[in-house]
């Protein structure tokens, strides 16, 4: 009997887990790695909660108007058809999380509460306390362990994915995968490989994002030929208190819950008078106030902090005020975020605004993915341009255009795990050679070359330390590839990627051991995010517009004509090439993105939607 | 040049069955910083008080913001993580050391698998007919979302454990805080219709019989968890269900 095909996940965050399910619920058994103990993966980070258009506030709200509020937050830079499906199923998400016994707050009544989150008009976001990611992880973990115990899903914690097995054709038929603690490489047939290995904020250093997001899994399938879309697009988000070891996220939905941003007026340019407070995002954006998407609050903080010297004692902070809201409505709805405040700060931001800064947060570009589309083609949800390897959650790029909206970040990893875990299986079935009867030496030849890498990192002995220079790639990178960029700063950084990279080559390993080898996993982490730098620098200096979270005050506008297209970065061992595709803008015509004023959604909008509301 | 430095101490093992020693090590203080930043000066400059240059200190981290639950180990005597631990706030020398009711990897690095396989055995888990949309869940009061939240909040660090004197390598008791999931999920109105099967499960070998009722688990708890009121409940549910099943019931 032949045996059955067999899947990878890599990665056991939200998309991960949820595709883990969608494939064992199918009755397929299933593989999963990852770094940490599932449980432990970066999705724990969200806060504020996941978007859908349940409408229980008798606001009018749609599917549509999500979609529209999320093209249009996006500016236009998604392709548009995915994200109208995952709007259209968010509602559906948001009640299987219910059955499964998520602690979402709710409302006298008993039923789900909804909040709301910037970029929208709508009380449209669901959560848990203000550790939403949290909990929303430990319910498919929880299911994922009833798998376990049934035998369809076998865990390998603590095991690193550092490249795909390509057979002949250049399609993936398996992964090499290391043991962190032994340090031993190992294949892993499968007839399809999917990763859902998070985002790259460590590439900036210190970020909102945890230690493990180093992006090194998609740099490594990137160099193997998997294209890299949109790494330009990174999102900073507009409140997070400043650390050394991390910049701690405080949720936009302390905004959501009536959160107010302010710095002390110098009384100038019709401001209120001296030292009193300038609530300058309700000035400047009247419509949407502290709500703006998290691009434009951003910016906002920068302008006032850095250009006009307003930030509190002159220096990059300002204030994030909830004095003013009862502590009884703080500790029921935020309690997770003002824990961190209290915890991190040691003052009480229910008694005092707190002081924040923007940081590093999410990439919207990731790994190019596929969707079904009508050209007579076959397309697979969610799979890469190589066959057999697919993406999900912050490692793809497909949901956020130029700039995510709060609280869809939830969704599209959940979203893209119920996609990619039924087309996984649906190609896996298509394939007419198993991997098991792949024969020559592709899984030899790929676990002797990483060993080969291993053993030529563990034999420098240069002056170099890798922990040192990652602490300063994420200052170059911080300093050219965030709020503002300008041409000149990121050729120069392009040159000072080069250099590192160089640099790279003459480190020392501080420990030559065999067991728990940390300096040896974090080097080969470091080389793969030096990489990926320079794709998503590249497409920065390429882009010569100012679109979503990438904004270059020497092009101050968006051009669609040149550039209303998808970055793709392919690599070449002479540098990142780039190359456009079209983006399908087939169900919203693009049209300008402010938040001054109301935007104006309704000309697109389908007879059928409209009758909802 | 200001030379204010923090001393820390910490017990290293080079892996599972070696000899442990101390090591000591000075970073240069920074306002604001915690047990995470000394350990990643070590990571840049692995070099010991009395100048000897060794591997840098083998720890676990992810979330730095205590949500994730990895980097706990053992500070100045006391289990928590070390990302919330401030230096401001630690007497010096800090001293680390790794958990030590659970099997060493390295270092500071410890396995804490027992903890996962114990939320198997008590089938922590609502049995879901699948994840096609069959609409909302069953309601219920904020006021019992309030307090299972606060229970749910539980990222299986490792502290109740730690502390626990019925917990040891050799034995497989399951702890607090497996049996306080169960408090959550037998209490969820899905969860509950399978709630004869966990009590079954937490009447087990290493279950809720192996507490001695010393509760230290509750004064261990970051995340403020009233364990000792989980296990007070989930004894009430066994009973019942031990006198159902004498009984008939």
């Amino acid at each position: 009997m032949a045996e059955k095909p067999r899947i990878i996940v890599v990665g056991g965050g939200l998309a991960g887990l949820m595709t883990v399910i969608k494939i064992a619920e199918a009755g397929h058994p299933v593989d999963l790695f990852s770094v940490v103990p599932v449980k432990r993966s970066h999705s724990v980070c969200a806060q504020g909660g996941i978007n859908g258009a349940v409408n229980t506030k008798g606001e009018g709200d749609t599917p549509w108007e999500h979609f529209d509020d999320s093209i249009y937050g996006g500016d236009f830079l998604a392709d548009q058809p995915p994200v109208q499906k995952m709007c259209e199923a968010a509602p559906g998400i948001i009640y299987m999380f219910d059955r499964m016994g998520v602690m979402f707050n709710r409302t006298p009544e008993g039923l789900l509460d909804f909040r709301r989150f910037g970029g929208t008009k709508h009380h449209r976001t669901a959560f848990a306390g203000a550790t939403t990611g949290q909990q929303l992880l430990y319910a498919l973990d929880e299911q994922v362990r009833r798998y376990e115990v049934a035998g369809l899903v076998t865990k390998y914690e603590g095991w690193e994915f550092v490249g795909y097995v390509p057979d002949e054709a250049g399609e993936c038929r398996g992964a090499i995968c290391q043991h962190m603690a032994s340090g031993r490489l190992q294949s892993f047939r499968s007839d399809a490989v999917v990763l859902a290995t998070g985002g790259p904020g460590l590439i900036f250093g210190r970020s909102t994002n945890s230690t493990i997001n180093t992006g090194s899994a998609a740099s490594a399938a990137y160099q193997q030929g998997a294209w890299y879309a949109n790494g330009e697009f990174i999102q900073v988000h507009p409140t997070a208190i400043p650390g050394e070891d991390k910049l701690r996220l405080m949720s936009e939905s302390i905004r959501g819950e009536g959160g107010r941003v302010w710095v002390p007026s110098d009384g100038n340019e019709g401001r209120p008078p001296v030292g009193h407070p300038w609530y300058f995002l309700e000035a400047m954006y009247p419509a949407y106030g502290n709500l703006v998407p998290r691009d434009i609050a951003t910016r906002a903080i920068f302008k006032v902090c850095r250009e006009l010297g307003l930030g509190i004692d002159g220096k990059d902070k300002v204030y994030l005020d909830v004095t003013h809201i009862p502590a009884k409505v703080l500790n029921a709805k935020l309690e997770g975020v003002m824990e961190i405040y209290e915890k991190f700060v040691g003052q009480d931001p229910r008694k005092v605004p707190m002081q924040i800064f923007p940081a590093v947060h999410y990439s919207m570009g990731g790994l190019w993915v596929d969707y079904p589309r009508d050209d007579g083609k076959p397309h697979y949800w969610q799979m890469t341009n190589v066959p057999g390897l697919f993406a999900v959650g912050e490692c793809e790029y497909a949901y956020h255009g130029a700039n995510r909206l709060g609280a869809n970040s939830l969704l599209s990893t959940v979203f893209a795990g119920m996609m990619a875990g039924p087309d996984a299986l649906k190609f896996v079935k298509g394939r007419r050679t198993p991997a098991s009867e792949i024969t020559g030496s592709a899984f030899e030849t790929e676990v002797a070359r990483h060993e080969a890498f291993n053993r030529r990192l563990l034999s420098l002995d240069g002056p170099e330390n890798p922990f040192q220079l990652h602490a300063e790639l994420g200052d170059l990178m911080t300093g050219a590839m965030t709020v503002v960029r300008y041409n000149d700063k990121l050729a120069a950084a392009l040159a000072s990627i080069a250099t590192l990279r160089e640099r790279f080559w003459n480190i020392t390993l501080t420990d030559k051991g065999a067991w728990m080898n940390q300096p040896l996993l974090f080097s080969r982490q470091l080389h793969n995010m030096l990489i990926l730098a320079e794709a998503m620098t590249l497409g920065a200096l390429r882009r010569d517009e100012s679109r979503g979270a990438h904004y270059k005050p020497d092009f101050p506008e968006r051009n669609d004509e040149r550039f209303l297209k998808t970055t793709l970065a392919r690599f070449t061992p002479e540098g990142p090439e780039l190359s456009y595709a079209d983006v399908d803008t087939s169900l919203i015509p693009p049209r300008a993105r402010k938040y001054d004023v109301d935007k104006k959604g309704d000309a697109a909008k389908p007879a059928g939607a409209l009758a909802t509301s | 040049m200001n030379a204010r430095t923090v001393h820390v101490r910490v017990r290293r093992q080079d892996g599972p069955d070696l000899p442990s020693r101390w090591e000591e090590f000075d970073v240069p203080y920074r306002q604001g910083m915690n047990v995470i930043t000394c350990l990643q000066d070590i990571q840049k400059n692995p070099r010991t008080r009395d100048g000897r240059t060794v591997a840098p200190v083998v720890w676990e981290c992810s979330c730095l913001e205590e949500v994730c639950g990895s980097c706990t180990m053992v500070i100045n005597g006391r289990p928590r993580q070390s990302c919330s631990a401030l230096v401001d706030q630690l007497e010096q020398p800090i001293r680390l050391e790794p958990m030590s009711k659970f099997p060493l990897v390295r270092d500071l690095v410890v396995d804490r698998s027992r903890m996962f396989g114990a939320l198997k055995t008590v089938k922590a888990w609502v049995t879901l007919d699948g994840t096609h949309n069959l609409g909302p869940g069953p309601r219920f009061s904020p006021e019992k979302q309030q307090v299972y939240y606060q229970l749910q909040r539980c990222m299986t660090c490792g502290c109740c454990l730690e502390v626990c004197p019925q917990v040891t390598k050799e034995n497989d008791f399951i702890g607090a805080a497996a049996i306080s999931q169960v408090r959550i999920v037998n209490a969820h109105p899905s969860g509950a219709m399978h709630a004869a099967d966990r009590l079954d499960a937490l009447m087990g070998e290493g279950g809720i019989q192996d507490c001695g009722n010393a509760q230290n688990c509750v004064e261990a708890c970051p995340k403020e968890i009233n364990l000792v009121e989980s296990i007070a409940d989930m004894n009430r549910q066994v009973t019942r269900r031990l006198f159902g099943k004498m009984f008939g019931g």
